[in-house]
């Protein structure tokens, strides 16, 4: 009844079988799930760009919009799916990771599956990087309705926008297994504090990194997060208009921070799981 | 032999270096039930994962079923079933789950995976707890439903660490009987405890294991008989003044095969089971006897022979 055949069906049907197994699951929480990739995007959106724009004074309230010159959600649009790229990729990989290495030791049966320990470890990453890849997707059509001036999204090369929207996904998967198996897991609590908001506030969500040519030091800075890679990639791929960085490099350097975060992130979960 | 170790041994670097093995060789025959019987610590754990691939050894070579461990791990967990100490059920996962999932992982199809699943479920009794999550279930249920996962892919290994840590003796003697039924299938049981009446009962053999090494390796009844006695005197002494003069007294009797002093006075082996036990009461007596404990030899008392301690210091 096991499967016969090559040393590759085994690990394939193997890598299947956690994939169900994920798949089934998040389809038993798709409500928490829904909440969470929505709530997010939906909320930023209603605030600064349907509530502030109403208000008397808005725009001076709202600094960013002022000095772009252009609608402010035409901005947080690729910002807030990088965010949503990146908050799923902590929510589907480091979370529960947290959970399984520390009180349940669940993964312990997953990782006795015929398949390399370090397959398993890639298993999270594919898995969080579909999720984050809805979770962007969500991020339209709110852009969409929600704005009260509506969004100058124009996309000129689907296929770049594809391999952005793929790449910064899984490099978000690589991300949660570094950190959920670097950070203890009775200290997962402050991840939210110490690495989720940094990451956010400075990974050129909700400005592009051309704006900050003013403070050097900050614009320098911020080139080793990221978050800022996967924002800016979703800026020149959907509002070609705005300033961003140049494609190449932004290609570039997502694919330095998928290869690293991976490698640290497997060597993690090997330290973990095997004594 | 499906299950060979050879000069293992796992050191734990760090501020605190441990040796939690320390160059233990052994074989179990296909078909056994076999037992490493220790205290706590003895490396008995980390023996079994070693065995399990989920840790590598410092040194030595384990084979399973002939293939090296930790040469070809995924191959080698084709051929292992596990079930660790603690409860790793899948708590997202309901018990036709958690067993349906581990059948897929190891390359069952689904309709295969089903029959597979419906077929554990009623041999373990688990049908009616079926749609139940793990949460629900009781210590010595979620033990059941880790065994049958455990042995879901047809392993020729199963390892179970610790099985009845923290079950109650009903949920122990029904964990027991599941584990023989599994030799049955001729499925190859190596277990660990600290309880010596498992081992005792339960295994084909078993080897007594204490700071990571083997003691000694035979068949429960051929390592009682190796105690050399059929009843042992326990006698607690009101003061310790006398017990060197006690004690060669009655190894001068008739009957005994030898004394050996403890902390609180005499343990005397006897030959045979009839008649001695008045005169070590009247030879005893001169020297404030205040209690007498009379038992047949256990592995416990293989396990104080050969290390001078208590098996659950």
């Amino acid at each position: 009844m096991t499967a016969g055949g090559s040393l590759r069906t085994q690990y394939a049907r193997a890598f299947a079988g956690l994939f169900l197994r994920d798949l089934h699951v998040l389809r038993r929480e798709l409500f928490p799930f829904v909440i969470r990739v929505c709530m997010n995007p939906m909320l930023f959106l209603f605030v600064f760009t349907f509530i502030m724009p109403h208000m008397s004074g808005g725009a001076s309230m709202n600094p960013t919009a002022a000095a772009m010159g252009t609608n402010f959600s035409t901005v947080l649009l690729p910002g807030l799916m990088a965010v949503a790229i990146m908050f799923s990729g902590i929510a589907a990989v480091a979370l529960p990771l947290a959970q399984e290495f520390g009180i349940t030791r669940e993964i312990d049966d997953r990782v006795m599956c015929p398949l390399p320990v370090a397959a398993v470890a890639i298993e999270k990453i594919v898995f969080s990087a579909m999720q984050s890849i809805i979770a962007a997707a969500v991020v339209f059509p709110l852009a969409y309705y929600i704005p009260s001036t509506p969004v100058v999204a124009h996309v000129n090369n689907w296929p770049y926008l594809i391999t952005i929207l793929v790449l910064a996904s899984v490099t978000s998967g690589a991300l949660g297994l570094t950190i959920g198996t670097t950070v203890e897991p009775k200290q997962i609590g402050l991840i939210f504090g110490v690495v989720v908001m940094p990451i956010t506030f400075l990974g050129c969500v909700y400005y592009p990194w051309t704006a900050l040519s003013h403070i050097r030091w900050l614009q320098i800075g911020v080139l080793v997060n990221p978050i800022v890679y996967m924002s800016e990639g979703l800026r020149s791929a959907l509002t070609p208009t705005l300033p961003h960085m140049h494609p190449a490099l932004i290609l570039g350097m997502l694919v330095v921070f998928l290869v690293l975060l991976t490698w640290l992130g497997s060597r993690g979960f090997m330290r973990r799981v095997i004594g | 032999m499906i299950v060979e170790i050879e000069g293992l041994r796992k050191v734990y670097e760090g501020k605190q270096r441990v040796v939690a093995v320390d160059g233990i060789d052994l074989s179990v025959s296909p078909g056994v039930l076999y037992g490493f019987l220790g205290p706590n610590g003895a490396g008995k754990t980390t023996t079994i994962s070693i065995c399990t691939t989920r840790a590598l050894p410092t040194a030595g070579k384990v084979r399973i079923a002939g293939i090296d461990v930790v040469k070809s791990p995924s191959q080698a967990r084709r051929c292992i079933g596990v079930v660790p100490q603690y409860n790793t059920l899948d708590r997202a996962c309901t018990i036709y789950e958690n067993i349906h999932f581990h059948c897929l992982y190891f390359g069952f199809s689904q309709a295969d995976a089903k029959k597979r699943t419906d077929r554990l479920l009623e041999q373990f009794h688990l049908t009616e707890r079926a749609q139940a999550y793990p949460a629900q279930l009781s210590g010595g249920l979620a033990q059941r439903v880790q065994i049958a996962r455990a042995i879901a892919h047809h392993p020729k290994v199963l390892f179970l660490d610790e099985p009845s840590a923290g079950l109650d003796p009903q949920s122990r003697i029904a964990m027991w009987e599941a584990v023989r039924n599994l030799r049955e299938e001729g499925i190859t049981v190596v277990l660990t405890t600290h309880y010596m009446e498992e081992a005792d009962e339960l295994c084909d053999r078993v080897a007594i294991i204490d700071h990571g090494r083997i003691l000694v390796e035979d068949t429960p009844s051929a390592l009682k008989n190796s105690v050399g006695a059929q009843r042992i005197y326990e006698l607690d002494l009101r003061s310790e003044q006398g017990i060197p003069q006690l004690l060669q007294t009655l190894q001068r009797q008739p009957g005994v095969a030898s004394v050996e002093s403890t902390q609180k006075g005499l343990r005397v082996f006897a030959e045979g089971t009839e008649g001695l036990l008045s005169e070590v009461v009247h030879a005893a007596n001169p020297y404030g006897l205040r209690d007498l404990t009379i038992t047949e030899p256990s592995l416990e008392t293989v396990f104080i022979r050969l290390t001078g301690r208590e098996l659950r210091e």
